[in-house]
């Protein structure tokens, strides 16, 4: 690539800062809000005049303990299940898809789009009677099960891509050079697909993770509430003072096992975004 | 290393289309067999269905004297190198070489699996890059890697699908030559898919050519340019190509759009009662009146030179003329068949470097009858087709091959002793 002018950088300089600003701003005012005493809420400034744990301290010791607690334990064990099982499902559905020409293919790609366009507050009421019918309602598994349908379709649409990508020959190479179908498939397709996988978790966990007309739709009690949804249980101390400060604090405390995933991770996620692009 | 017998081939896909129309053929143990034809002739169906990743609609395929038509690719104990190599990226070009070891598990130890890697990598000259990832690799470093993946299994029988087709031409010529050494040294059963005529000729022991899914001849490379049995397989091999010129029989003489050539009494008879043959004739044939003295029985032209070509070895000429429109139709369809433009009817000659025939003058040429071809317009067939000479060219091509494999071994033998 050439080298760019003064003025351009200077150009895409401000560009970066404003779209920073855009983007994180929020995210900022959230993080000032979560440091500030509940009576000075209302103050109308942006940083905290006095900084204060207090917020903290209620959501992981003080009266808000019972709600926040035992939903970030559903979260995390929700989203890390069903996140799971959808890889491991995508995963070899989007290979059959890949590779395999069999009927109805077609047929499970589009209903695969269908479902993740439906609208989800469509679903919800029925779902809500049928769980209850069934004894799904208010349990882990009642939430696996829908999170599974917003992220299987999208799953199965990214590894699909992603197989394709990885040329056939060889598999057929490690075929001809003596490995079962299975050991192809292990030893010369999954470890190149790892990236794609990998991607694909991420983006199935943030789906489940940020999930919230099921999560206050199925549940009712600590048993399987989510993070998202136990929010807006949160109540002031008295009826007089606004839960701003404490809901603050939960969202930054759910905030950051996704921003340290991505740090960690972001490597392999944009090799994993990028691969169709550049090829090898 | 063993024997593989086709024996009435036929490969439809699911749609219906005939790819692999009924070929039988036999390739001796130790032998390098080249199956070769334009695009989309089934040379690489068929190449898939011996090694086993392609269904075989009917017919037997047997290697090393059992029939292994419904056995799994890794059943068939073969090695392949495909077109783009198919090295695994996340491996070493050590573990990729390695690879089909450790697949039989329990086979060798780890030091065994050192030993012949590092054998393998000798043989190919790939030492230095043992811990390298195939990415960092050279096309023609790849190449040798997808080879070292083949050499190190002691495969019953080499498989080649279009190996060099993706470098460029001077590591082409320098891989060519490394396969054709690495062959006779290991004296593995290989055959070899390609579409290029000069691959074909050169490695061969035996070439099979095909068209449309049927095998045209089987034969030497020698035997092939010297007596092919059709249009097809005649256009197709040589380079520049053989030139075909309409030919008209007029009592005892054969009209070119070029010159009048006399008919000998052996090719009346084989001419029968056609009035309208098509004449082969190879660029190689003609020579220059100027720079060697007509034989007795040559036939003498003087044609406009349009364009030259001087390469240093050779000089080409380009003579153009009016074709016969009863021919055209089948000559055009020759054209398509061999992937070619069907560009203007011209005549190419090659005479020697030191030759003076220049652009836009008029040539004397002479060519000797007997090396003319002729074919039937019709059927495509050559009337001039010598099975006999056929058949001793190739006992003697044979027994050539048996020869260098034996001054191979011998040679190896000496230098592990």
């Amino acid at each position: 690539m050439r080298a760019m002018s003064t003025k351009l950088k200077v150009w895409w300089a401000v560009i970066t800062v404003l779209v920073l600003v855009y983007a994180l701003l929020p995210v900022l005012s959230i993080i000032a809000t979560s440091f500030k005493l509940p009576s000075q809420l209302n103050l109308g400034t942006f940083w905290p005049k006095t900084w204060t744990t207090t917020n903290y301290e209620q959501i992981l010791t003080g009266s808000a303990k019972d709600l926040f607690l035992p939903a970030l334990r559903n979260s995390i064990g929700i989203s890390l299940i069903s996140t799971a099982i959808a890889v491991v499902l995508a995963t070899l559905a989007a290979y059959a898809i890949a590779r395999l020409d069999f009927r109805g293919k077609r047929l499970v790609l589009t209903t695969a789009l269908g479902v993740s366009i439906f609208p989800v507050i469509s679903i919800v009421t029925p779902l809500f009677n049928l769980w209850r019918n069934i004894g799904l309602y208010d349990t882990w598994l009642g939430l696996i099960i829908p999170y599974l349908s917003l992220t299987l379709p999208i799953s199965i649409w990214t590894l699909a891509a992603f197989f394709r990508q990885i040329p056939w020959e060889l598999e057929q190479a490690a075929q001809v050079d003596g490995a079962t179908p299975w050991q192809a498939f292990r030893k010369a397709i999954v470890p190149l697909a790892a990236p794609g996988v990998f991607t694909t978790a991420l983006i199935a966990f943030f789906i489940a993770w940020n999930d919230f007309v099921y999560g206050i739709s199925l549940t009712s009690t600590s048993a399987a509430r989510p993070v998202p949804a136990a929010l807006a249980f949160f109540t002031g101390a008295s009826q007089f003072e606004e839960p701003t400060g404490a809901i603050s604090a939960a969202a930054v405390v759910v905030t950051i096992p996704v921003v340290i995933l991505v740090l960690l991770f972001q490597r392999q996620i944009v090799s994993g975004l990028t691969q169709g692009a550049v090829k090898g | 290393m063993a024997a593989i017998t086709l024996k009435d081939i036929v490969k439809r896909y699911g749609d219906g289309y005939l790819a692999v129309k009924g070929v039988s053929l036999d390739i001796a143990d130790g032998e390098f067999v080249i199956l070769v034809g334009p695009s989309g002739c089934g040379k690489s169906t068929l190449l898939r269905m011996i090694v086993g990743l392609e269904d075989i609609t009917d017919g037997d395929l047997s290697i090393g004297g059992t029939r292994v038509n419904d056995k799994a690719p890794r059943d068939r104990h073969l090695a392949m190198v495909f077109q783009n190599y198919a090295l695994y990226p996340h491996l070493t070009v050590f573990e990729n070489i390695a690879f089909p070891l450790r697949l039989q598990k329990g086979a060798f130890t780890e030091e065994q699996i050192r030993e012949k890697v590092e054998f393998a990598a000798k043989t190919l000259e790939l030492q230095d890059h043992l811990q390298r990832k195939p990415a960092n690799l050279s096309g023609g470093q790849r190449q040798r890697v997808a080879m070292g993946r083949a050499i190190v299994r002691e495969a019953q029988a080499f498989l080649f699908d279009e190996p060099l087709s993706n470098l460029d031409a001077k590591l082409r010529g320098q891989m060519r030559t490394e396969i054709a050494r690495m062959q006779r040294r290991l004296g593995t059963t290989t055959v070899y898919v390609t579409h290029d005529q000069t691959e074909a000729m050169t490695l061969g022991d035996r070439v099979a050519v095909l068209r449309k899914g049927e095998l045209q001849q089987v034969a030497s490379p020698r035997g092939l340019y010297e007596h092919p049995v059709n249009l097809f397989v005649a256009g197709f091999i040589g380079s520049p190509p053989m030139n075909f010129l309409p030919g008209e029989v007029d009592g005892d003489v054969l009209r070119l759009p070029v010159v009048d050539v006399p008919l000998t009494d052996l090719l009346k008879a084989r001419l029968g009662t056609r009035k309208l043959v098509i004449v082969g004739l190879r660029p190689e044939h003609f020579e220059d009146a100027d720079l060697s003295e007509p034989t007795k029985e040559a036939v003498t032209l003087t044609v406009p030179v349009d364009v030259t070509e001087w390469l240093g070895s050779d000089l080409y000429a380009y003579v153009p003329f009016e074709t016969n429109p009863d021919v055209a139709g089948k000559l055009e369809e020759l054209d398509r068949d061999l992937d070619g433009e069907g560009m203007r009817t011209q005549l190419v000659v090659a005479l020697d470097s030191e030759s003076k025939v220049r652009d836009g003058d008029e040539a004397k040429l002479w060519f000797d009858p007997n090396k003319m071809m002729v074919f039937d317009p019709e059927s495509g067939e050559n009337l001039t087709y010598d099975q006999e000479a056929v058949r001793e060219i190739d006992s003697q091509n044979e027994q050539n091959r048996k020869a260098s494999l034996e001054r191979a071994r011998a040679r190896e033998g000496a230098k592990a002793s």
